[in-house]
């Protein structure tokens, strides 16, 4: 069953002359599945990004996300999709610094409305996920960068969301932080999350069971 | 806020695509969440957040402040008026003699008050205008200390509802006897005395018999030493006329009493006569006090509109610097509405936390200046309220556009780290 599916969907940004960051993308992804999009810097893979996990609308074509066409709905209805249904992880981790590790994933089911108790376990059992449930209590300030990601990952996953995006999710880490964060993402996939990976990297690419390469805004293969 | 209710709650865990999503997934945060949201910010800026709600604080301070010294300051006098009773009246001659000097009233004048409907006591006294009280007879004459002698009777105590300091008040006989007012025995050097302590008056020794209280609404009897009518006309050349007469009344007919006063002191020639009611002064003093009260509460005002700028002016700073936070919670779900009450909550914790140390502090000058002038501390509950619910107002109108503009910002926008 498909998670998301881009139908010739295309972003152009006002200027002079204007900018046209993703010229007519069609993909779709389907459940269970790991994506890598893999592209250099420019090729239009953030915009895409955005387009994907509704964070963005696109100017033309149709994004239609976890069973919801995202140029019906409004900005609020946008917003409970993201709530319920997509997990991002981002290149800079976006952490709460002055926050515990436990408080940070529990954030990702903050805009759900459910009980802070209930917040609290679901983060517990995803920290235990992304194997940091011996860092529950610790403040995300004081951990490791690879551990840092994966809280990041484990707010992504909290509330088991349609499909979880990852930007550049090993950007800022070393290799050996590198390996660690893919290995805990393919576990993840293994256990049926679908994962959409954005990346500049081959290495990052190869960990991923399909490919697609983009450039200049379109699907070279 | 509320939350979709505990339906939403059971798929928290299923999740999956198959659901269509919508069913109850709405984007909601609860009210309990917005405090600890809120103060986020606060928390992890703490200096910059105490300086802020410290503009606020100061406003609120001095408006606290200005209202709970009024108040007390007022409610001081307003205490000494209600004890020295507003109901008694003093009559004159109008016609001036000079500086200290009182022009004589007829002798009729005491006995033909007593008589007017609604008075309660009468006390005559007379000024010797060309007398004075010296600690002895080597004293200069012209050393005379500002202190002049009084002809009176006993009934000057009880109308004034004066008392006695030591001694006693005796005011019969034509005995050289004297009784001096507060200042007279201060001024003398005599603050303790026997039987053998005399003053020199009027070319005679007279012996101290007693020392009154202070009067604080006529001062005149505290500078006086005070004789009996007998012993001035034997001694001193007293004719029986008065030149000061002080008039209790009923507290209910103050202004008619007052209206009757100069035709009955002298028929012959009402209008040499003046009455006058002694705590008018203090009542003025009241309306002094409250309107410069006005003055210092629009000061406060001011403070306080610096301070919210203040606020203001720290939040859309936060704003801007958090414009990561805001990408990041748009992306877990926050409406753009979620994203203003959260900048609108830490803005008006902000202004509360101002506002509740302005009440203490203005509280705290309060208690302090009131203690230290002997009054009773006294906050009106209107200016804890107020100046809490003006300083909430503030801290509202400060956030409202910071929370506007994080709320408007685009989660793409927010999220773009360059």
């Amino acid at each position: 069953m498909a998670v998301l599916e881009l139908r010739t969907v295309r972003k152009t940004y006002p200027g002079e002359p204007p900018v046209e960051s993703v010229r007519g993308i069609s993909l779709t992804v389907q459940e269970g599945e790991m994506l890598a999009v893999r592209g250099s810097s420019g090729s239009g893979k953030s915009t895409l990004l955005h387009l994907m996990a509704g964070l963005d609308r696109p100017t033309s074509g149709s994004v239609r996300l976890a069973g919801r066409l995202v140029e019906g709905l409004s900005d609020r209805e946008l917003a409970g999709l993201r709530a319920w249904r997509v997990g991002v992880v981002f290149q800079q981790f976006f952490l709460l610094e002055a926050l515990t590790a436990q408080e940070n994933v529990a954030s990702g089911l903050l805009y759900r409305g459910i009980p802070a108790r209930r917040r609290r376990e679901a983060a517990d059992e995803a920290l235990d996920r992304v194997g940091l449930g011996h860092r529950i209590r610790h403040r995300v300030g004081k951990l490791s960068g690879g551990e840092r990601q994966r809280v990041a990952i484990a707010r992504a996953v909290v509330g088991r969301p349609a499909i979880v995006f990852a930007d550049e999710p090993t950007g800022n880490l070393d290799s050996a932080n590198e390996a660690e964060i893919l290995a805990v993402m393919r576990g993840l996939n293994e256990s049926g999350t679908t994962l959409v990976v954005i990346t500049h990297e081959q290495r990052v690419a190869d960990a991923c069971g399909r490919r697609i390469e983009l450039r200049d805004g379109m699907v070279v293969s | 806020m509320s939350g979709p209710g505990e339906a939403g709650t059971t798929s928290l865990i299923v999740g999956g695509v198959d659901r269509g999503g919508s069913r109850g997934e709405r984007s909601s945060l609860r009210a309990a969440d917005l405090l600890p949201i809120g103060t986020l910010g606060l928390r992890s800026r703490r200096t910059r957040a105490a300086l802020s709600a410290l503009g606020i604080a100061i406003g609120i301070a001095s408006m606290v402040a200005v209202l709970g010294v009024t108040r007390s300051s007022e409610s001081h006098l307003l205490a000494q008026l209600d004890k020295l009773g507003t109901n008694l009246l003093t009559v004159v001659n109008g016609s001036s003699l000079g500086a200290n000097a009182e022009a004589e009233l007829p002798v009729t004048a005491a006995p033909m008050i007593g008589r007017v409907d609604g008075v309660l006591g009468v006390a005559p006294t007379a000024q010797l205008g060309t007398l004075h009280v010296y600690r002895n007879d080597r004293v200069p004459s012209g050393q005379t200390g500002g202190l002049a002698v009084r002809v009176c009777d006993s009934s000057l105590l009880a109308t004034l509802q004066g008392s006695v300091l030591s001694g006693r008040f005796d005011m019969s006989g034509p005995y050289p006897v004297t009784v001096l007012g507060h200042d007279t025995a201060v001024t003398l050097g005599i603050d303790r005395f026997d039987a053998g302590t005399r003053v020199w008056l009027g070319g005679h020794w007279f012996t101290v018999a007693g020392i009154l209280n202070s009067f604080p609404l006529e001062p005149e009897i505290d500078r006086s030493a005070l004789v009996s009518a007998d012993a001035a006309t034997k001694l001193l050349g007293y004719d029986g006329h008065p030149s000061r007469i002080y008039v209790r009344t009923d507290p209910d007919r103050v202004q008619e009493v007052a209206n009757l006063l100069a035709p009955t002191a002298n028929p012959d020639n009402p209008f040499q006569v003046k009455a006058s009611l002694p705590s008018d002064a203090l009542t003025a003093q009241v309306a002094v006090k409250q309107s410069a009260g006005a003055l210092f509460l629009g000061l406060g005002a001011i403070a306080l509109l610096v301070g919210a700028i203040g606020i203001a002016n720290v939040m859309v700073v936060s704003v801007l610097e958090r414009r990561s936070e805001i990408g990041l919670r748009r992306t877990l779900g926050a409406t753009r509405g979620h994203v203003a009450a959260q900048f609108l909550t830490e803005s008006l914790v902000l202004s509360t936390l101002g506002g509740v140390g302005g009440v203490l502090i203005g509280s705290a000058v309060t208690a302090g200046m009131a203690v230290n002038r002997g009054w009773d501390v006294l906050i009106p509950p209107q200016a804890i309220w107020g100046g809490l619910g003006v300083a909430l107002v503030a801290g509202a109108i400060a956030g409202l556009y910071p929370a506007l503009r994080a709320a408007r910002m685009s989660p793409t926008d927010a999220l773009r780290t360059t």
